[in-house]
C-alpha cells in the first residue's frame, strides 16, 4: 500500500506563496518603524480586550477542550460529514459544487457570476477566496469584485496586501487610512478627519449604493453544519448581512474543513471565536442560513466546497491539526515574531504562527521552507489557541521535513560521524576547549549560524576528563 | 471522474487513525432557566445599545423616534404609536428610507448581550432590520436565557437567524471597537415590564 501524500495547492494562482523567504522579507519589515508601532499598538490592545472577556468565563478551558475534540472528530469523519452537509444544503434549495483546487474554484465562481449577467460582485471578507486569488480571476473575466469589509476596503483602495487574518489593514494607522480614503475613494469629503467613527461613516456612505444595486454576493463561511445544512458567517460591521440578504444570488466558498457535525456544536464555537478574535463577548452580527428561504434573502444559493491542498494537510497525522483553525487570529496577536515583522513577511494570506504551519502544508514544505522557522517556539500561540492547536509541535515536525541549507547538512553529518567514533569525539572536545580563546564566531561556511547566535561557552573540563580524574 | 469523487477520494485516502473522537462537554450546559434581566441590561449597555424597561411600549417608541416605522406583518400593533409601514414585499429603497424598524425577537442571551431574530412573523424578513439606521427590538423577559448553549438549544436551525450584539461596529481601525458602519447605527431594546393589575 502506498502512503497518500495528497495534492498541494497549485502554483501560479492564489496567495499562499511569497516572492521571497521569510528572513529576507522580515528584514525589510523590521526596518519599518511605523509598521512596528502600529502592530505593537494593535496587538497590545487586542490582547488586553481578549484576556478580559476570556476571564469572565469560568469554563473557558472546558470549552477549548470540547472545541478541540469536536474538530478532531470532524476530521476523523470528514467524508460522511461533508456528504451530509451537501445533501442538507441541496434539500434546502442550495446548489453544491466541488473544487479540487484554486483554479477550479475560480472557474466555478466566475461562471456562476457570468450566468447572472452582473458586471460586479459584492464580497464579504473571506480567507478562502483570498487564498485562491478569486478577485484576480474575476477581474480577468471583466467582473468587478468589491470588498465591503472596512479593512479589506482599505487594503483594496490602498492597492495593498492583507497582513492579518482578522484585521487585514492592521499595519495601517488611522492617519494612513484617512490618506488612502482621500486619495482613492470616489466622492469622499475632502475635509475627512482621521477620527475612527468619521472614517467608518465614510465607508458606509461609499458602499451604500453598491450594496443596493449589486445582484450577486460572494462570501466565505465560518461554519457549515452537516446535521442541518446551515451556514454561518460571523462579522461586525453589517456588510456581511448586506451581502447575505440583499442580492438575488449568493455564492459561498468554504474550505472542506469548516464543516461541523451538529447544530449543538455552535454552542462551543460561538463562545470560543468572538472572545479569542476581536475580544468581544459576542461579535455584533452573526448570520445563519439554510439553503434558500422563499421571499427572504438570496433566492439562488451556491456552496463551493474547496480542497486546494487541504486533503494534503489531512494526510499528515501530526500536521492535520492545522485544519482545526477557526481563523480567530489570537495566535498572531500573541506572537513575538508576528508583532515585529507583521503579516506581509509571511508571504501568504495566512500569516503568523498558524500561517507558519498551514501555508507550508497547503503548498508542500518545499514552497514555503522558511516558514516553519519563523518562530521562537515560545508556545504563546498554543496557550492562546481556542481549539488548542499544538502549533510549536507542528513547527518542529515541519522543520524536520523542510530542506536544510547545505552547510547545515554537512555539519550535522560530520557531527554524527564524530559522535559515532569515541576517539574522534574526544579530540573534538579538546579542540572545542581551545575555541574558548578563539571568540564566539565560527569561520565560513558556518559563520551564518553564529551571525545571529552566540556559540555556547565550552566547559574548561570535559565530562570525560572529569570522569577519568575522579 | 467528477471533482466530487476526486475530493472525496482524497479525503478517504488521507484519513488514518481513529474513526471518531469522543467530545468532552464539561462546560456549562444549557440549563433551561430564564436568564438574568439585570445581566442582559448591563451587557447590552456595555456594547452601546440603549435599553428601556417599559410596560407602555407605544409611548416608549414615540419617545425614541417620530416618522415612518417599518414593521413586520406579525408585529403587535399595540406597540406602535402611529400607523406603520407594514412589510410584505417592500422594495429596498423604501425600507432604507424609513426612520426606523420595530421588531420582536426570538431569544436574548444575558451573558453576551445578544438578541436573536429568527424571521418569525413578528420579526420579519432580514432586510427590514438591516437597512434602517434605527432598530427598536421589543423583548419579553421570558425570552431571556443565561448563555449561548441555551440560545442554541431554543433556536430552530432551518430559520434565517440574525444574532445581534449592539449596533453595527468595527474593530478594523487599530483594533478598537467603533460603533456605526453598515448595519443600524442605533439599537434600542425595549424590555416589556410585567403589567400588574
Amino acid at each position: 500500500m502506498t502512503t497518500f501524500l495528497g495534492m498541494p495547492a497549485p502554483r501560479g494562482v492564489g496567495h499562499l506563496r511569497g516572492d521571497e523567504s521569510f528572513p529576507a522579507a522580515a528584514k525589510k519589515a523590521l526596518g519599518n518603524d511605523q509598521l512596528r508601532r502600529n502592530l505593537n499598538h494593535a496587538t497590545t490592545t487586542i490582547r488586553g480586550k481578549s484576556g478580559r472577556v476570556i476571564a469572565e468565563l469560568p469554563d473557558w478551558e472546558q470549552l477549548r477542550l470540547a472545541g478541540s475534540a469536536i474538530k478532531a472528530d470532524t476530521m476523523a469523519r470528514l467524508p460522511e460529514l461533508i456528504e451530509e452537509l451537501e445533501s442538507r444544503v441541496t434539500a434546502a434549495g442550495g446548489v453544491v459544487h466541488w473544487a479540487a483546487d484554486a483554479n477550479e474554484a475560480n472557474t466555478i465562481v466566475t461562471d456562476l457570476v457570468r450566468a447572472t449577467g452582473s458586471p460586479r460582485v459584492i464580497k464579504i471578507k473571506s480567507m478562502a477566496t483570498q487564498e485562491i486569488g478569486l478577485n484576480e480571476a474575476l477581474e480577468e473575466a471583466g467582473i468587478q469584485p468589491v470588498e465591503t469589509d472596512l479593512a479589506e476596503l482599505i487594503v483594496q483602495l490602498g492597492k495593498d496586501q492583507p497582513s492579518h487574518i482578522l484585521v487585514p489593514a492592521i499595519h495601517r494607522n488611522r492617519t494612513e487610512i484617512r490618506d488612502i480614503f482621500l486619495r482613492e475613494m470616489p466622492g469622499v469629503d475632502p475635509a475627512l478627519t482621521d477620527d475612527p467613527p468619521v472614517l467608518a461613516a465614510a465607508a458606509r456612505r461609499y458602499l451604500r449604493e453598491t450594496f443596493l444595486s449589486t445582484s450577486v454576493a460572494v462570501s466565505g463561511a465560518n461554519f457549515g453544519i452537516a446535521e442541518t445544512g446551515t451556514l454561518a458567517v460571523v462579522e461586525s460591521e453589517g456588510n456581511g448581512r448586506m451581502c447575505l440578504t440583499l442580492p438575488d444570488t449568493l455564492i459561498t466558498v468554504m474550505g472542506i474543513e469548516k464543516v461541523l457535525p451538529t447544530w449543538r456544536d455552535l454552542e462551543v464555537f460561538l463562545q470560543l471565536l468572538p472572545r479569542s478574535s476581536t475580544g468581544e463577548r459576542m461579535n455584533p452580527y452573526t448570520s445563519m442560513w439554510t439553503g434558500v428561504v422563499p421571499g427572504d434573502g438570496p433566492q439562488n444559493f451556491h456552496l463551493v466546497l474547496l480542497d486546494n491542498g487541504r486533503t494534503k494537510v489531512l494526510a499528515d497525522e501530526v500536521g492535520r491539526q492545522a485544519l482545526h483553525c477557526i481563523r480567530c487570529s489570537a495566535c498572531l496577536n500573541v506572537c513575538p515574531v508576528y508583532e515585529r515583522t507583521g503579516g506581509h513577511a509571511y508571504g501568504s494570506v495566512y500569516p503568523g504562527p498558524i500561517g507558519a504551519i498551514l501555508s507550508p502544508q497547503l503548498t508542500g514544505v518545499e514552497d514555503n521552507a522558511s516558514l516553519p522557522y519563523a518562530s521562537s517556539l515560545c508556545g504563546a500561540c498554543f496557550d492562546a489557541c481556542p481549539v488548542r492547536i499544538d502549533i510549536p509541535a507542528i513547527l518542529v515536525h515541519l522543520r524536520n521535513q523542510a530542506p536544510h541549507p547545505r552547510s547545515e547538512r554537512v555539519a550535522m553529518a560530520a557531527a554524527a560521524y564524530t559522535m559515532d567514533h569515541p576517539r574522534l569525539y574526544e579530540a573534538a572536545q579538546h579542540a572545542a576547549k581551545l575555541s574558548r580563546y578563539a571568540g564566539k564566531r565560527l569561520p565560513p561556511p558556518l559563520s551564518g549560524w553564529t551571525a545571529s547566535r552566540d556559540l555556547p561557552e565550552p566547559p574548561a573540563e570535559t565530562f570525560r576528563d572529569w570522569w577519568e580524574d575522579r | 471522474m467528477s471533482s466530487r469523487d476526486v475530493v472525496l477520494g482524497r479525503i478517504r485516502s488521507a484519513l488514518s487513525g481513529p474513526s471518531s473522537v469522543d467530545v468532552p462537554r464539561d462546560y456549562r450546559p444549557a440549563s433551561g432557566a430564564v436568564g438574568s434581566l439585570e445581566l442582559l441590561v448591563e451587557r447590552l449597555v456595555d456594547y452601546k445599545a440603549v435599553v428601556h424597561r417599559s410596560s407602555a411600549v407605544a409611548e416608549t417608541v414615540a419617545g425614541i423616534v417620530s416618522g415612518t416605522l417599518v414593521v413586520p406583518p406579525g408585529i403587535d400593533r399595540s406597540w406602535l404609536p402611529t400607523a406603520p409601514l407594514v412589510d410584505g414585499d417592500l422594495p429596498a429603497d423604501r425600507i432604507a428610507a424609513a426612520d426606523g424598524v420595530v421588531t420582536a425577537a426570538a431569544v436574548a442571551i444575558a451573558e453576551t448581550g445578544t438578541i436573536v431574530l429568527d424571521g418569525s412573523p413578528d420579526q420579519g424578513r432580514r432586510i427590514i432590520s438591516l437597512l434602517p439606521d434605527l432598530h427598536i427590538c421589543v423583548l419579553r423577559p421570558a425570552q431571556i436565557v443565561e448563555g449561548v448553549p441555551d440560545a442554541v438549544a431554543r433556536l430552530v436551525p432551518g430559520r434565517p437567524l440574525t444574532w445581534i450584539s449592539g449596533p453595527s461596529a468595527t474593530s478594523d481601525i487599530e483594533l478598537n471597537r467603533v460603533e456605526g458602519v453598515h448595519g443600524p447605527r442605533n439599537l434600542h431594546v425595549i424590555i416589556l415590564e410585567e403589567q400588574w393589575s
